[in-house]
């Protein structure tokens, strides 16, 4: 080892071929070179080819009248919007499904995770079954699940289930009242905020009083308290504003009211189902890795399990977690593509109509590609923070 | 060795890169020794699997006549189901010879797509189909404002759909698949009210359905849906040869020449029939065209006549029992006219 050590130092009079660092920066550029005139090259026959074909391209058709519905939109859309809002009703879509799916997954994934660890049997039992059975099915088998399976057994629109506050269940979706905010409902608005706004205040300060002084201050009841006492108040003081506006019965459908519609329903369920199975396995190695001698340091200082589980283990559980887990998002983002499957307009579903009326394949996989690529780049760099934030401070 | 650098570069890179296009369609269908024939997933009448696997239908039988003018075989092709999303991809990336499947000629696909439809094989019409027992007092689509319609994405009927509810200042649900069984599935199932598509699939669907005798397809047709064959654009020979494949079959059908007869009819005196079948001396019509001077022959061999492809497909001698309508020849009052061969 030594000897090699010494034949690289020594310099070589005259000759640059078998200088190390030039040949390092040689190759380096070699392969930057190749690379790039890779890229090159394919883009030029790309462009070549379609020019021969005589296959129209270019971005501009994202200003066209895209001239088909969509199902499922958030923002105002009509057949008279254009190709690219089409796109963005679609990426929005799916923003919402996966942001809801991520927040229900991570819910049901931290109860299974901690439940297979559970000192109950029969609670540990049917986590492990449940983790087992979802994690070895395909999403979209899930996704026809629910679909075909649960939701679409359902009664037709006039056999509908009645539930409570004028909320019905049929084939065609859930239905429940919507609300109507009458004049004045800003105020309630701002009391909400305003309640959120103290509690957070009330919950600094009295952690800035327990650890000065050890005393506990009630903070869970004084923060429910402003956050729903406040907007009640003012919802009486600006008289009463909202009404609701409920689904009744019309000749096809249920009309009226707020419908959640089953495309959404099975994706969304199917989608925090499934992965909400590796988060469980993700959570309980999470707690496994925290050493058990911290559990018995916090049993020997008189905590009770509840408080050892919330204060000592998932805190450092959660840096084993978040990493992982950032991964289970990204995979359940990019599942969410599966919707097309049960036609609900996610990104893949619009953006595949938008290329086979305009026929711009290239632009719209490029414009699929990119999207999903931003969302997963975002997700990561959110967790990434959290992640720093959650990281060991070393002293 | 360039093509296939850049189809394997290109598709690595996109999936989907318009790769060798070769400008000679022929030569390619020769070499390889058969044509591949871009076809529905399953439309009862126009191209479905029977029950031993092979292809049926309008527009599995054009294809077999194409592959009977080039090689004199009508079974020399092989077929792709393709979505109605992946059609053109398929054809202008080279991964099918021609697209048989149901298309509507638009001037879009016509120009900006990189396509050339050949001919109309059959005359359509965007029409609506309804449970008739669950919706009974609904008698014309005029009156489905508020239903729920089921339809297949990246259509033209998808487009007709909201052009025909917004001109007659209706509202309705859309609910969209991709592929034709999850449409006729989620219909079937109720998810939907309505059911729209050309006239004659939702004859063919209505077959599929648990209890077909249930539904009604209403009498509005709402749009014009010439299906027709297309190529790819910048190969006129391919074009020529498919588009006048098309035309023999019409030319046989009016000139009475069928599969049953069409050995006897060679020996005809007929000057028409003679130029048609190539049996003329020192005919050059079929090498002109780039395949054998007895390319009818072999087009009638394999499929028959336009008219016995029609009745066997949809027609009379199909369960769906279409009328020929406008898709009768023009000599009995149809649209359906083919120029001289000669």
């Amino acid at each position: 080892m030594a000897s090699q050590e010494i034949l690289r130092e020594e310099p070589r009079s005259g000759s640059f071929i078998n200088d190390p660092k030039v040949r390092g920066i040689f190759f380096q550029a070699v392969v930057v070179i190749v690379l790039v005139a890779l890229v090159w090259w394919i883009v030029q026959n790309t462009i070549d080819n379609l020019t021969r074909l005589r296959i129209a391209s270019g971005f501009g058709f994202l200003r066209g009248r895209a001239g088909f519905d969509i199902s499922d939109s958030a923002i105002a859309y009509s057949s008279d919007s254009t190709y690219g809002r089409a796109i963005l009703v679609g990426f929005i879509n799916t923003l919402i499904v996966a942001v809801s799916g991520i927040i229900t997954a991570t819910i049901i994934g931290f109860i299974l995770g901690v439940g297979r660890l559970s000192h109950n049997w029969l609670i540990r039992k049917i986590c492990t079954v449940y983790v087992e059975v979802f994690r070895n099915i395909p999403p979209l088998l899930v996704i026809f699940f629910w679909y075909s399976g649960v939701l679409s057994v359902l009664p037709a629109p006039r056999e509908s289930i009645n539930l409570p506050f004028s909320s019905f269940l049929n084939q065609r979706g859930f239905y429940f009242p919507r609300a109507v905010w009458g004049e004045g409902s800003w105020l309630i608005l701002v009391a909400l905020l305003l309640g959120i706004a103290m509690a957070w205040f009330v919950a600094r300060k009295a952690r800035q009083r327990q650890m000065a002084t050890g005393q506990q201050f009630p903070v869970f009841w004084t923060s429910a308290a402003l956050i729903i006492g406040l907007p009640l108040l003012a919802y009486a003081l600006s008289g009463f504003p909202l009404s609701f506006d409920y689904p009744k019965q019309s000749t096809f459908n249920l009309t009226g009211g707020f419908q959640v519609k089953p495309e959404f329903l099975s994706l969304y369920l199917a989608l925090s189902f499934y992965t909400a199975a590796f988060i469980a396995e993700i959570v309980r190695a999470g707690i496994m890795g925290v050493s058990k001698g911290q559990t018995e340091a916090a049993g020997a200082l008189g905590l009770r399990p509840g408080s050892i589980l919330r204060l000592v283990v998932i805190p450092q559980a959660m840096r084993i977690v978040i990493p992982p887990l950032t991964s289970q998002y990204l995979n359940l983002t990019k599942n969410s593509s599966l919707a097309i499957a049960i036609g609900y307009p996610d990104l893949t579903a619009t953006t595949g109509t938008v290329l086979n009326q305009t026929g711009q394949a290239i632009e719209c996989v490029l414009i699929m590609m990119v999207v999903y690529l931003a969302l997963s780049l975002l997700t990561s760099a959110i967790m990434n923070v959290v992640n720093a934030r959650m990281a060991l401070v070393e002293r | 060795m360039k093509h296939i650098a850049i189809g394997i570069l290109g598709a690595a890179a996109l999936g989907l890169v318009a790769s060798a296009a070769s400008a000679a369609t022929l030569d390619d269908v020769k070499a390889k020794g058969f044509i591949q024939c871009g076809v529905s997933t399953g439309l009862a009448g126009f191209s479905a699997p029977d029950d031993k696997g092979d292809w049926q239908g309008i527009d599995a039988d054009f294809c077999r006549a194409v592959a009977a003018a080039v090689f004199g075989d009508g079974t020399k092709v092989k077929f792709t189901p393709l979505s109605a999303k992946e059609r053109f991809t398929a054809l202008q990336s080279g991964e099918i010879d021609v697209l048989s499947r149901n298309t509507t000629w638009t001037i879009n696909r016509d120009t900006a797509l990189g396509l050339n439809f050949v001919g109309i094989t059959y005359y359509d019409g965007q029409g609506f189909m309804i449970n008739a027992k669950k919706l009974p007092g609904v008698n014309s689509a005029l009156q489905l404002s508020g239903a729920a319609v089921c339809v297949q994405s990246g259509t033209t009927t998808e487009l007709n759909l909201a052009d025909y509810f917004k001109s007659n200042k209706m509202e309705y649900n859309p609910v969209v698949f991709e592929k034709l069984e999850e449409v006729n599935a989620a219909y079937d199932a109720g998810r939907c009210d309505v059911y729209t598509t050309d006239q004659s699939g939702l004859y063919g669907i209505r077959l599929t359905l648990g209890a077909p005798a249930d539904h009604v397809v209403l009498p509005e047709i709402i749009s014009k849906e010439p299906l027709g064959p297309a190529v790819r654009q910048g190969d006129d020979q391919w074009y020529h040869i498919v588009k006048w494949t098309y035309f023999a079959l019409l030319q046989a059908e009016e000139l009475g020449i069928t599969k049953a007869n069409v050995d006897e009819m060679k020996n005809s005196d007929n000057p028409e029939i003679k130029r048609v079948l190539g049996t003329e001396p020192d005919t050059k019509i079929g090498t002109d065209l780039g395949v054998s001077n007895d390319w009818v022959v072999n087009i009638v061999k394999a499929v028959g006549n336009y008219g016995e492809m029609f009745e066997r497909n949809v027609g009379s001698g199909s369960p769906l029992k279409i009328a020929r309508g406008i898709n009768a020849l023009w000599t009995k009052g149809g649209l359906q006219y083919s120029p001289p061969i000669r």
